[in-house]
């Protein structure tokens, strides 16, 4: 039995092909890193594994059940959560709020709702912000609690799209301890990350994709010292 | 259930269980019965608006349903117009469950016209389906008590349970996610949300007691036709401002609501309370009747006034902007 595996994944939109022929398989336990320059189709393939889009040819295979072109709601209750790279907090409620709603994908009661919210928030260390607005949030905040809003449906797979970008250096060290936290807690992650001491320190395996495909794979290390990568990201830092 | 006892609730329950003890006044209680009538279809709308964030804009559609349901009842069949009053809840979510399913991939403004299209067919098969509906000519029906106080009785009752829905629905499963498809939908799905299983549970909850609404109004005014149920100004429109002024999203703004858009309506339209007309009579000025001429029609005017003064200075209505409201014109300083 596989966890999690992607095969051949494909999206096109209208004559552009997004992501091309993608496969990768991710275990049980391990922090995978996705990574590769804008515009790579890093999001799209998150939104074909979170059910947003319906693939246009290929599988998304979660604990041996075919996914691809669920509902992502149902994605969700399955057991896989995510976050936003344009983080999306439901503006005009609380931060508890926030994760109570979420909370709802595993508990039906008020009460249970509130505990799970508060184990999370404090888990997350959002507790002493709880009260606050979400539109209040800055963003390092609101990419916290994109975190926290994921954790609170108890996801066995979470997918992260960016969620240290746009933070100072304190931030980043803290979100990297959270992501590590999270780990610990038994929770499968796939990382997009642009800032690469970041990916390259987290991550177990890294997959790195350009213009759609793949284009290498292996330990941080390998990937670092991978020509297509280098050539890649030189490619856009230098164009 | 419940931790607290709902105190202030229970006491404007018996204050309003008592008034028919003591006013017997028929205008009086006709007045009463409009604003419960607006308390209930203004906070239909605003379970399915100002919560779930689906701003309709053909509520009519659901208070016609309500009240053709009961008055062709009566009419065709010949049974009691109650039995109807059993049946406006049910026939409005006949209605709006199809067109919930339709048109829930629409989403904002395309949602909206959507709402005011069906508000629109409806009127206009009322209108075509002579021998069914009656036509233009409407449906009469004999309206079974002379007295107003079964009436007021029966509209205070339907006021409990929406507001007591209200209240346990926002203390809920089915009020986080409501609010949180109104806040993001895209969110909403990512976290285990069914936004269209949702939006269809607010939309029918919503469109039942609008539809009881019409059915009680068909019971009570004994006459309907299609430009008087089915009307976009008189009522779709309508229930927008009750909760707009009183309140979007917040659970008694559209009671507020409906009470200020009776009173300035009735204010108007019997010319100040019958202040102009007295003094006419009294003056026998020919300036004084030409006023209240004018004063009468003005209420529509007024209404347009009322709402731009609403959503500029106070966005979130009356009660959502209370705390605004004691500061800057009651002058209350905050407490610290
Ligand atoms: N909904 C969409 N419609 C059309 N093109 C899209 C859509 N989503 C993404 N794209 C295009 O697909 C490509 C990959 O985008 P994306 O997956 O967001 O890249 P990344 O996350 O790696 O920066 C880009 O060229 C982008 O413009
Ligand atoms: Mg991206």
């Amino acid at each position: 039995m596989s966890f999690f595996r992607v095969e051949k994944l494909v999206k096109t939109f209208g004559g552009l092909t997004a992501v091309n022929e993608v496969s990768f398989e991710v275990k049980e336990g391990e922090i995978f890193g996705l990574i590769g320059p804008n515009g790579a189709g890093k999001t799209t393939l998150f939104n074909m594994i979170s059910g947003v889009y319906v693939p246009t040819s290929g599988k998304v295979i979660y604990k041996d059940q075919e996914i691809q072109g669920v509902k992502p709601y149902r994605i969700c209750k399955m057991g896989v959560g995510r976050t936003f790279q344009v983080v999306k907090p439901l503006g005009r409620m609380s931060v508890r709020d926030n994760v109570i709603a979420a909370s709802f994908a595993r508990v039906n009661s008020m009460k249970e709702a509130r505990d799970n919210a508060s184990e999370i928030l404090d888990f997350c260390g959002l507790t002493s912000v709880r009260g606050t607005l979400a539109k209040s949030l800055p963003i390092a905040g609101r990419k916290r609690l994109e975190i926290a809003r994921a954790m609170a449906t108890r996801p066995d797979l979470l997918l992260l799209d960016e969620t240290a970008a746009g933070l100072n250096p304190t931030e980043l060290l803290s979100a990297i301890n959270l992501i590590h936290k999270i780990r610990k807690n038994g929770t499968t992650i796939i990382i997009i990350e642009h800032i690469m001491h970041v990916i390259m320190s987290i991550s177990d395996r890294i997959h790195a994709i350009n213009f759609g495909q793949t284009i290498a794979e292996g330990t941080p290390k390998d990937v670092a010292a991978n020509q297509a990568v280098i050539e890649a990201y030189l490619g856009t830092d230098y164009a | 259930m419940l931790k607290k006892l709902p105190i202030a609730e229970m006491i404007a329950l018996a204050v309003f269980m008592a008034i028919p003890f003591f006013m017997k006044d028929n205008y009086f209680l006709h007045l009463l019965i409009l604003f419960l009538m607006w308390v209930v279809i203004g906070s239909s709308w605003n379970i399915f608006a100002g919560y779930t964030g689906q701003v309709s804009f053909g509520h009519a559609a659901f208070f016609g349903a309500g009240a053709y349901a009961a008055g062709l009842l009566a009419h065709h069949f010949g049974y009691s117009a109650w039995w109807g009053m059993a049946l406006g809840g049910p026939a409005a979510v006949l209605i709006g469950l199809p067109f919930g399913i339709i048109c829930f991939p629409l989403r904002g403004a395309y949602f909206t016209l959507a709402s005011l299209a069906l508000n629109l067919i409806l009127m206009h098969v009322a209108t075509i389906a002579e021998n069914f509906t009656g036509g233009m000519q409407g449906i009469m029906i004999m309206p079974a008590f002379v007295s107003k106080i079964p009436y007021y009785y029966i509209a205070l009752a339907m006021v409990v349970a929406i507001l007591a829905v209200i209240n346990l629905v926002v203390r809920s499963k089915f009020g986080y996610y409501f609010v949180s498809i109104r806040e993001d939908q895209d969110a909403a799905e990512s976290l285990g949300i069914n936004s269209t299983l949702y939006k269809n549970i607010s939309l029918g909850i919503s469109v039942f007691f609008t539809g009881m609404a019409g059915s009680l109004y068909m019971n009570y005014m004994g006459f309907i036709d299609p430009s008087v149920v089915f009307s976009l100004s008189d009522y779709s429109i309508m229930a927008i401002l009750v909760a707009i002024v009183g309140g979007v999203g917040t659970v008694y703004g559209p009671t507020v609501g409906a009470f200020i858009m009776v009173a300035v309506n009735e204010f108007f339209r019997s010319g100040f309370f019958g202040l102009l007309g007295f003094i006419g009579k009294r003056t026998g000025s020919p300036l004084v009747s030409k006023a209240l001429d004018f004063v009468t029609h003005a209420h529509v005017l007024v209404f347009g006034i009322l709402v731009i003064v609403v959503i500029l200075y106070l966005p979130k209505g009356v009660v959502g902007d209370w705390e605004k409201i004691k500061r800057k014109v009651l002058r209350v300083r905050p407490t610290e």
